[in-house]
């Protein structure tokens, strides 16, 4: 028997998570006849879309042993921009002149905030050699701030169909948030397991100082991939304020949080050089399934938490057991 | 059949191990070792890299609880279920890294776990001070109890350990390649204090790689090859080559470099090169160096700790760009490093001292490892392909021999002379022009160190001019074509190998002022 589970145990390992969503719909299918329906799965990857987009340069970021904590705040800010821009330019007060913005220049407008903040973290982060919880937790304060400032604490809504197409619309029966996360994550898929940057990567999370020897510039993909993190989490704001047709300034609030637990449960080593992009996807979906699932089963908000929580401790208890059978 | 050979008057065994085996899912570790330590002794334990030495001594310090085969301490059977069961007995262990708190002074880290305190349930810090103290004093460190572990110098911090040990009244003392990170002076102390012990009959377990210091301090032998005990006895009358001929199993030729006195093409030349110290700006870690490598040449440099024998490899490899200055050129150009990455592209690798921090990425596997610093070449349209970085893993496997199950095996895995060969690898599928080297050969076994000497001199014989920082003496002559001598950051001897001898390079070594 015993022999038997350890010829199996690599197996088990490798479709640990794929495993532990299928138990959860099945669960989740019996108890409520509402889940297994082609309505409610298309919505349930609609909503993780955008925490696919964020987690996936999470990611990144974490397999170089750091941390993004301001996603949730650049998020904000960046589709705050493309939804002020779009509704109402700018005006400059001291001349009458007035800018316009095309869909296109609102959101790349959008797009180069992200990543902007993100190349701000990574050379923070690289100058001034602070540790990324303490550079991103300044930019988790500093992007909401410039976010109330830009919108005055309103919201800003009225942003024209061909906007909120994006967040709403569907393509060849899939809706447009599950396309464009899909095309992110492959290639995210490819660069980390076909290119030097991806590489590069890994080899700065196992470790730094052998990286450095060997010729790879740490200082560059560091900032490289916290852009990369910025700029996916702008895709994420861009995403929020199409489907709600409004950029709302406390949008994001506690993301990096659902981010981080996707990474985690997807069997990322939070110390680096370890993990997978589809092992994210995977736990995105994890949490997506069973947010839905309570919903679904009028579980209270409250308790929701309390059982999310206990799914992030379950998933890292497992992964610790795994990493200490191959050793 | 395993041989003991118990002395007539040889005091009573205090720890014996009896026909302990142990196995790692599969692997036999341990088969059925047999050992005594007596009290009052030096014990050596000596074998190759994977002979299962710290194995055996996780087993007797309680580190693995699993193991078949009996241990008994002072003649009772014992069974340790943790390293707190093991001390409780009265069997303490100093790793060969140091398990001490850099931020808690001297006395909080001896009393870490066991503290004092007061009736009123709070830290009796005077108690514990005085006990620190005395210990310090016995074990001859003038240090103040209330000194922080993050100041001390590493040897410093061995006595440390030492003092935790004795604390607890630990009759069975095992300490892991103490040597190992320590200067010569720091040594002598350390002899002094393990001589000491002896005399208050505790039984010391010593495990070194530096045969030679053995016969200063070991009372006895107890040699393990392949998990199996093979045979013990005493240190007297046994020399150098007849103890390298137990541990390896047979005759080990010694490798000396051929010289012929060819005079070569210079290939790296370095004038007035100095760095500044990183905190102390006024102050230089190297002070105008000038000297140069041929083609084909072995230059080895030796100095004792803090003689900046490392800096001076980091700095030509463009680590230090900020702080360095002074003119490096190789092959007659001249060349400014900003970043690792131009010191490769002139063509110098850098083999680290550190290999398991700075020279793998231990989590990834060996091929990942090996490509690292070459992915530019196992490229196609822009992505890396996976069967060029096989075909460059297979290559070097089999041309440094790596022992290695597949080129997909975890770095962490292996042991350190194929983790050093994987390092080599690295570099030497980047055609480097100039290699330089730091300890090659630091914890590594005979076997593994004899081949890496070979390749080594075959390299210089294809051309390559090599550089190499070691602290052992023997190697620096072995292998050399030309030594230079580094002390507190200046070049005070540069020689021919067959005009140096241990004496003229020591004597240079040391500093003046003392």
């Amino acid at each position: 028997m015993e022999a038997q589970l350890q010829t199996y145990r690599p197996l088990l390992t490798k479709f640990q998570s794929l495993i532990a969503l299928f138990i959860l719909c099945l669960g989740i299918s019996i108890m409520s006849d509402k889940f297994l329906t082609v309505a409610n799965f298309w919505n349930v990857l609609r909503q993780i879309s955008v925490n696919v987009c964020i987690s996936t340069g999470m990611t990144l970021v974490v397999l170089t042993a750091g941390i993004d904590l301001s996603v949730g705040s650049v998020l904000a800010l960046s589709g705050a921009i493309t939804a002020g821009l779009l509704r109402n330019g700018i005006q400059l007060p001291s001349s009458n002149l007035y800018i316009g913005f095309t869909l296109l220049g609102a959101t790349l407008a959008g797009l180069i905030t992200g990543s902007g903040l993100g190349w701000f973290n990574g050379w923070a982060i690289t100058r001034f050699k602070l540790p990324p919880f303490v550079a991103t937790l300044a930019m988790l304060t500093i992007a909401r701030g410039l976010t109330m400032l830009w919108t005055e604490g309103f919201p800003i809504t009225g942003l024209g169909d061909s906007f909120t197409f994006l967040g709403t619309g569907w393509f060849l029966g899939i809706p447009l948030p599950v396309w464009l996360s899909g095309i992110i994550v492959a290639v995210a898929v490819l660069v980390t397991n076909k290119t030097r940057l991806g590489r590069y990567i890994y080899a700065i999370g196992g470790s730094e100082s052998a990286a450095r020897l060997s010729g790879v510039n740490i200082n560059k993909i560091k900032i490289a991939v916290y852009s990369i993190a910025g700029g996916l989490a702008a895709v994420g704001g861009l995403l929020v304020t199409s489907r709600l047709d409004s950029a709302q300034p406390n949008a994001g609030t506690s993301y990096e949080l659902d981010s981080i637990a996707a990474v985690v449960i997807g069997g990322t080593s939070l110390s680096g050089g370890r993990g997978s992009i589809l092992g994210t996807v995977q736990g995105a979906i994890i949490i997506g399934v069973l947010n839905n699932g309570l919903v679904l089963l009028n579980v209270s908000p409250f308790w929701q938490q309390v059982v999310k929580g206990f799914v992030i401790l379950l998933a890292v208890i497992i992964d610790k057991s795994n990493s200490k059978a191959e050793s | 059949m395993n041989t003991l050979h118990p002395m007539p008057s040889a005091p009573c065994p205090l720890l014996v191990a009896e026909n302990i085996t142990k196995r790692f899912s599969g692997v036999t570790a341990l088969d059925t070792v047999c050992l005594e330590f007596l009290a009052g002794n030096v014990t050596a334990v000596i074998g190759e890299n994977g002979a299962g030495k710290s194995t055996l001594m996780k087993i007797l310090s309680g580190v693995y609880p699993d193991y078949e085969g009996q241990i008994r301490f002072n003649g009772e059977p014992v069974r340790f279920n943790s390293i707190r069961d093991a001390q409780a007995c009265g069997i303490a262990i100093i790793h060969q890294e140091l398990n001490l708190i850099p931020y808690l002074s001297i006395s909080e880290n001896i009393f870490l776990g066991r503290e004092i305190t007061t009736r009123w349930g709070t830290l009796d810090r005077k108690a514990m001070r005085n006990k620190t103290r005395e210990l310090l004093e016995k074990l001859k460190l003038d240090l103040s109890p209330d000194t922080l572990v993050a100041e001390l110098k590493v040897g410093q911090q061995q006595v440390v350990e030492i003092a935790k040990a004795l604390l607890v009244e630990s009759e069975v003392i095992i300490m892991d390649e103490p040597t190992s990170a320590i200067s010569e002076s720091e040594v002598a102390v350390l002899f002094d204090i393990i001589n000491d012990l002896r005399r208050e009959n505790k039984a010391i377990v010593y495990i070194s790689h530096k045969l030679d210091e053995l016969f200063t301090i070991a009372d006895r032998y107890v040699v393990l090859r392949d998990g199996k005990s093979i045979e013990s006895g005493s240190m007297q009358g046994i020399d150098h080559d007849t103890l390298i001929r137990k541990m390896v199993g047979r005759d080990i030729t010694s490798i000396r470099r051929q010289v012929n006195g060819r005079v070569c093409d210079t290939l790296l030349s370095v004038e007035n090169l100095c760095l500044k110290h990183p905190v102390r700006v006024q102050e230089n870690q190297l002070k105008n160096l000038s000297f140069t490598v041929g083609r084909g040449e072995i230059v080895g440099i030796f100095g004792l700790m803090g003689a900046g024998r490392t800096e001076l490899l980091e700095t030509l490899f463009g680590l230090h760009p900020k702080r360095s200055s002074g003119v490096i050129s190789i092959n007659n150009q001249t060349s400014q490093f900003k970043a690792p990455i131009d010191a490769i592209q002139s063509g110098f690798a850098l083999v680290p001292e550190d290999r398991k921090k700075d020279g793998l990425v231990l989590g990834l596997d060996v091929q990942t490892n090996i490509s690292l610093s070459n992915l530019k070449t196992i490229e196609q349209a822009g992505l890396l392909s996976r069967q060029k970085e096989t075909t460059l893993a297979k290559k070097y496997i089999a041309d440094l021999r790596i022992k290695t199950p597949s080129e997909k095996q975890t770095a962490r895995n292996l042991s350190g002379g194929n983790q050093q060969k994987i390092v080599l690898s690295k570099w030497l599928a980047t055609n480097p022009k100039l290699l330089m080297l730091d300890e090659p050969t630091r914890g590594i076994d005979v076997n593994a160190k004899n081949e890496i000497y070979k390749l080594i001199l075959q390299l210089a014989d294809e051309g390559m001019g090599i550089l190499v920082v070691s602290s052992e003496l023997p190697e620096i002559l072995a292998i050399s074509d030309r030594i230079l001598v580094l002390c507190e950051g200046c070049l005070t001897a540069e020689m021919a190998v067959q005009d140096a001898s241990e004496d003229s390079i020591l004597k240079a070594a040391i500093p003046k002022t003392i």
